[in-house]
């Protein structure tokens, strides 16, 4: 399986679905910090460039916050489609975001359980 | 009425209130948690991997406890609600993953998705009733203009998570008046705190919390009302931002069962 049919499968998102309205990068509250943009996931996709979009800033930035999924017309959902390429990366060793040794610093009085374990789904594999 | 209960990991640490206060409040109105015996940590966030199986399987345990006690599930943590009503939905309509997961788990019999996910919310609206809730109250809350934050986890995806119009929600505004309260409409009760992204990236949080904030106080809001724990924490870092509030601490308020809940 090449890098492009492994997120397709991983994803189960057809990028040729999108109508590129662009209604999801409208929409994303992450958008400003994103290198790649959520309504140039699928063209990413469509020509195979999966090591652009496997080092992109975005997969980092993304909230899973669903707004794009829940808002886009043709139900193409950009947000599995990044999420599958940090899935690669993730997956892959070495390629996780945020290690143990980090999170003492980080933790405040406060800080919900719940953070660090989104935060651990998220960031690691 | 006795419903199983899903607490999570936060409600048995730093967010003890929300769940006191809602235990508290059922029996108030009527119903009871009853706690699983055996739950483990949904993960805080649904893996939307089609390849992703044990990171479900610990959802998959606790629904398939509810449905060994013939109970529905309830739950109280926006995430948690999240995460199980989504395996639930896989667990019905996906065959791949219900046969992978079942794999895993050698249960007496399969679990194909037959417990019912309800959020403490959905209970209070279509079981107990906002009518019956209201004539409950002992403590109206007039006068109070309460905003309520839904945040993302509760609403999207609206198919899957089917609680209300994600887009137009009125269920914790229908919870507000039915309190004796106001409820504050603003544009931004629906967009995201910033979830996780506090962590590595705290000023990432702030400034999508100050906007909720505006938009929240431009509306004449005095405080938020939240089911989430992690919405409540990166609310709670604006400054100069509006008190935040699990929903449950003014249902226990407006029941007069908050002293001796906790």
């Amino acid at each position: 399986m090449n890098a492009k049919e492994q997120v397709q499968q991983i994803s189960g998102v057809n990028p040729y679905k999108c109508m590129k309205c662009g209604k999801c990068s409208a929409t994303c509250p992450a958008y400003e910090e994103m290198d790649i943009k959520p309504h140039q996931f699928v063209s990413y996709v469509q020509s195979g460039n999966i090591e652009a979009l496997a080092a992109c800033k975005s997969m980092w930035k993304c909230l899973s916050c669903f707004a794009c999924v829940e808002r886009c017309p043709r139900d193409v959902q950009p947000g599995r489609i990044l999420d599958a390429a940090r899935q690669i990366v993730v997956r892959q060793r070495g390629g996780n975001y945020l290690t143990a040794e980090e999170i003492p610093p980080l933790v405040d009085e406060d800080l919900p359980q719940q953070l660090l374990v989104s935060a651990y789904r998220r960031y690691k594999r | 009425m006795i419903f199983s209960y899903y607490p999570g990991c936060t409600l048995r640490n730093k967010a003890k209130d929300l769940d006191a206060y809602a235990r508290a409040s059922a029996e108030a109105l009527g119903f009871t948690l009853q706690e699983l015996d055996n739950w483990q940590c949904c993960g805080g966030v649904y893996p939307l991997g089609t390849d992703e199986i044990a990171s479900k399987l610990s959802s998959v345990r606790a629904l398939a406890e509810a449905k060994d006690k013939g109970q529905d599930l309830v739950t109280l943590c926006s995430a948690c609600h999240h995460v199980l009503k989504r395996v639930n939905d896989d667990m019905t309509n996906v065959e791949d993953i219900r046969t992978r997961a079942n794999n895993y788990m050698k249960l007496a019999e399969p679990y194909a998705g037959e417990t019912k996910v309800l959020h403490f919310l959905e209970v209070l609206r279509d079981v107990v009733g906002f009518d019956t809730l209201k004539e409950k109250v002992v403590n109206p809350l007039t006068g109070q203009k309460i905003a309520a934050y839904y945040g993302c986890l509760l609403l999207r995806p609206g198919k899957i998570m089917a609680l209300d119009d994600p887009e137009n929600p009125k269920l914790l505004e229908d919870f507000i008046r039915a309190l004796g309260a106001e409820p504050v409409v603003y544009p931004y009760r629906n967009e995201c705190c910033g979830g996780y992204i506090s962590l590595k990236e705290p000023d990432m949080a702030k400034n999508m919390c100050n906007t909720i904030n505006e938009s929240a106080k431009g509306f004449g809001a005095e405080c938020f009302i939240t089911a989430c724990p992690l919405c409540r924490y990166n609310l709670n870092k604006t400054e100069q931002g509006l008190p935040v509030y699990y929903f449950t601490e003014l249902l226990a308020e407006a029941l007069g069962v908050k002293e001796g809940a906790l």
